[in-house]
């Protein structure tokens, strides 16, 4: 090691381990230490995950149907049944967004905060950039789960008479279910790092909620094409700054034959979010972590 | 592999190699936070040996924890350099921390996590293996007397369990070198003895510590080498002892009277033998005598034949107090 200085051959240093081999045993154990923290609270983790899907699906899919408060262009059964189409992708989209917010931004604004429990991490033996990414893949992981846990849900639970119409492609949905998880865990990552604790509500009002409602949960992307101002279908356009339209156009494509976004379109713009939101919330974290 | 039992070679008494012999040297390290501008260290220069407890005393904002973070990797110094146990901070941050323990300031323990977990997962962190960190983990409970409290969540445990859970984390992948900051600061006396303890038998095993603080007492009684720092500057190195002496008085006289106390200064060092020196540090005078006795009879009846009424008299050696007033002009306490 006398590379680095010529007086780390002293006998007493400690012997340095690889920096490699260190850093990769330091982010499996962080990793570790992200998954035990979830298993403890596990039962919190899945009635989070399951209460908004729920409601979403129970008072669209179920209730609405019954009190003839139909939804769906059509009107009737079939007009709920492609709602019900519309909704499942929607459902799911947005319960991988939510986990990426929950599960990476609110915990690390804690961190960062008078705590500073973050610093241990920080300290272990890897670059810093290393734990950002771990709680990246921490999130993830929580994405995943969460996404396992919805579909079902979504799936299944309707009334009597309205079906979602499903036609699952393989291939899109398991290409982008990892790819909507790294996406939504660094936009996690990316929050947190910018938003300081006692602003946690404000992120939830303002970033949030505009995220959810114009993020095509409810509708179809294709569908706003209708919503013009002189010929210029301006909603359409205006949603694309939303990173949950690809997600949730992406799961429709995934998961039904109605008419989405292009696939051509959707996967390149998710990978740029990615690289996007991991590159400023790894500098966020360093600015955070880092004086 | 990190090995908590191994066993730490005792301080070289004489090193054939000065060089070697060091765990920590900084030369002209300096930070200034851009945010508001503050120059918090400047230029500083030090040497931590292998083996000593090295203290840094100051008052608030002196520097002691922006220069702990520069050392281990949290802050990024402005420009200078830093080599601790032999590698460059700056150039191999995550190096450096294969070989520092860290004991910060504030109670940043992981409250996600159990007693017993924040050191089994520290562990992990440093490539232990789940065995080893089990035991390793054991072991500094049953050393740090916190095994009665292994399932507890880090919140429910009290301050002074909390820092020696933090002392113990921080052992527990066996550092080169062990920074403390300010690590009795805010515990009651009893936890602070108990802290000392540790401290004196972590010293004892040969462990190199670095520590900030700014109680005197704690500095005096602990620490092998200070140095006294303020306003981002170190403005005396050397022992207790020596820095207590380099005042060049075996006793102070602290004087209270009302008047003028910068005319009675002046009198007192005329007329008292062996006066070295006479100050007014805020509303008393500080007499430094050496070589004479009898003094405070003397004081007194100067004093009042110069129309003085004195309200409080008494006498002390030399304090390190002494020495930061003698170096700044200001006491360490605020
Ligand atoms: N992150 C920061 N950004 C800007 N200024 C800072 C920052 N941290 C510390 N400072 C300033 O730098 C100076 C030195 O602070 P530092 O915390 O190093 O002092 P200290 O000796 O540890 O004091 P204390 O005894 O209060 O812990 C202070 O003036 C402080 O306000
Ligand atoms: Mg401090």
């Amino acid at each position: 090691m006398n590379m680095i200085t010529d007086t780390q051959t002293a006998e007493h240093f400690k012997k340095l381990r690889p920096a490699m081999a260190a850093s990769r045993a330091a982010f499996g154990a962080l990793l570790l230490r992200d998954l035990t923290v979830l298993r403890k609270s596990l039962g919190i983790f899945i009635a989070r995950t399951l209460v908004q899907p729920f409601l979403l699906v129970f008072v669209f899919l179920y209730v609405f149907p019954q009190i003839g408060q139909g939804i769906g262009g059509g009107g009737g059964a079939n007009g709920e049944s492609s709602f019900a189409t519309v909704l499942v992708a929607g459902v799911v989209a947005l319960s991988i967004m939510f986990q990426g917010i929950q599960a990476v931004a609110l915990p690390l604004a804690n961190e960062f905060g008078y705590t500073k429990e973050i610093e241990d991490r920080v300290l272990a033996p890897l670059p810093v950039s290393m734990v950002a990414i771990g709680k990246v893949a921490a999130g993830a992981i929580q994405g995943l789960i969460a996404a396992l846990i919805v579909f079902p849900i979504a799936a299944v639970i309707h009334a009597k008479g309205v079906h979602p119409n499903l036609t699952v492609n393989w291939v899109i949905l398991l290409t982008l279910i990892p790819l909507t998880c790294v996406m939504t865990s660094a936009l996690g990552l990316f929050l947190g790092t910018r938003i300081a604790p006692r602003n946690i509500g404000l992120m939830f009002g303002f970033i949030v909620l505009p995220i959810t409602f114009l993020g095509g949960t409810y509708y179809p992307w294709t569908a706003l094409a209708a919503v013009k101002i002189g010929g210029f279908s301006w909603l359409q356009a205006l949603v694309c700054i939303n990173p949950l339209i690809y997600v949730t156009e992406g799961f429709r494509a995934a998961l039904t034959t109605a008419p989405h976004m292009q696939l051509y379109v959707i996967y390149p713009v998710l990978v740029g979010l990615c690289a996007l939101f991991l590159w400023v919330g790894i500098k966020g974290f360093y600015n955070r972590v880092l004086s | 592999m990190p090995d908590t039992t191994s066993t730490k070679k005792p301080a070289p008494n004489v090193s054939e190699h000065p060089m070697m012999d060091e765990v920590i040297r900084c030369e002209k390290l300096t930070k200034l936070y851009p945010a508001g501008n503050i120059l918090a260290v400047d230029q500083l220069n030090m040497t931590v040996h292998h083996g000593e407890i090295f203290g840094l005393l100051g008052p608030n904002g002196a520097g002691k924890t922006t220069t702990v973070g520069m050392l281990t990797t949290l802050v990024v110094p402005t420009s200078g350099k830093a080599i601790v146990g032999g590698i460059d901070v700056v150039a191999h941050p995550s190096l450096v921390k294969q070989v520092i323990g860290v004991v910060s300031q504030t109670n940043n323990l992981d409250r996600s996590l159990t007693v017993w977990e924040n050191l089994y997962y520290h562990g992990l962190f440093f490539g232990m293996k789940s065995r080893e960190a089990r035991a390793a983990a054991d072991k500094l409970l049953v050393e740090f007397r916190l095994t009665e409290r292994a399932k507890a969540e880090v919140m429910a445990i009290s301050g002074g369990m909390a820092k020696r859970l933090q002392v113990a984390r921080a052992l527990l992948h066996s550092p080169s070198v062990l920074f403390l900051d300010e690590p009795t600061a805010g515990l009651d006396p009893q936890s602070r003895l108990a802290l000392w303890e540790i401290l004196r038998k972590l010293h004892a095993e040969g462990q190199t510590i670095l520590l900030t603080t700014h109680y005197m007492e704690e500095a005096d009684s602990i620490c092998d080498r200070l140095a006294i720092m303020d306003h981002g500057h170190i403005l005396a190195v050397n022992t207790p002892k020596g820095l207590k002496e380099s005042v060049g008085a075996d006793s102070i006289v602290t004087i209270s009277a009302a008047g003028n106390l910068d005319a009675l200064a002046a009198l007192l060092k005329e007329k008292i033998e062996g006066a070295t020196k006479s100050q007014r540090v805020d509303n008393v005078i500080q007499l430094h005598i050496k070589g004479a006795s009898g003094v405070l009879p003397k004081v007194v009846s100067i004093a009042e034949q110069a129309g003085f009424n004195i309200t409080d008299l008494s006498v002390a050696e030399p304090t390190l107090e002494t020495v930061f007033i003698n170096l700044t002009g200001k006491e360490l306490r605020d």
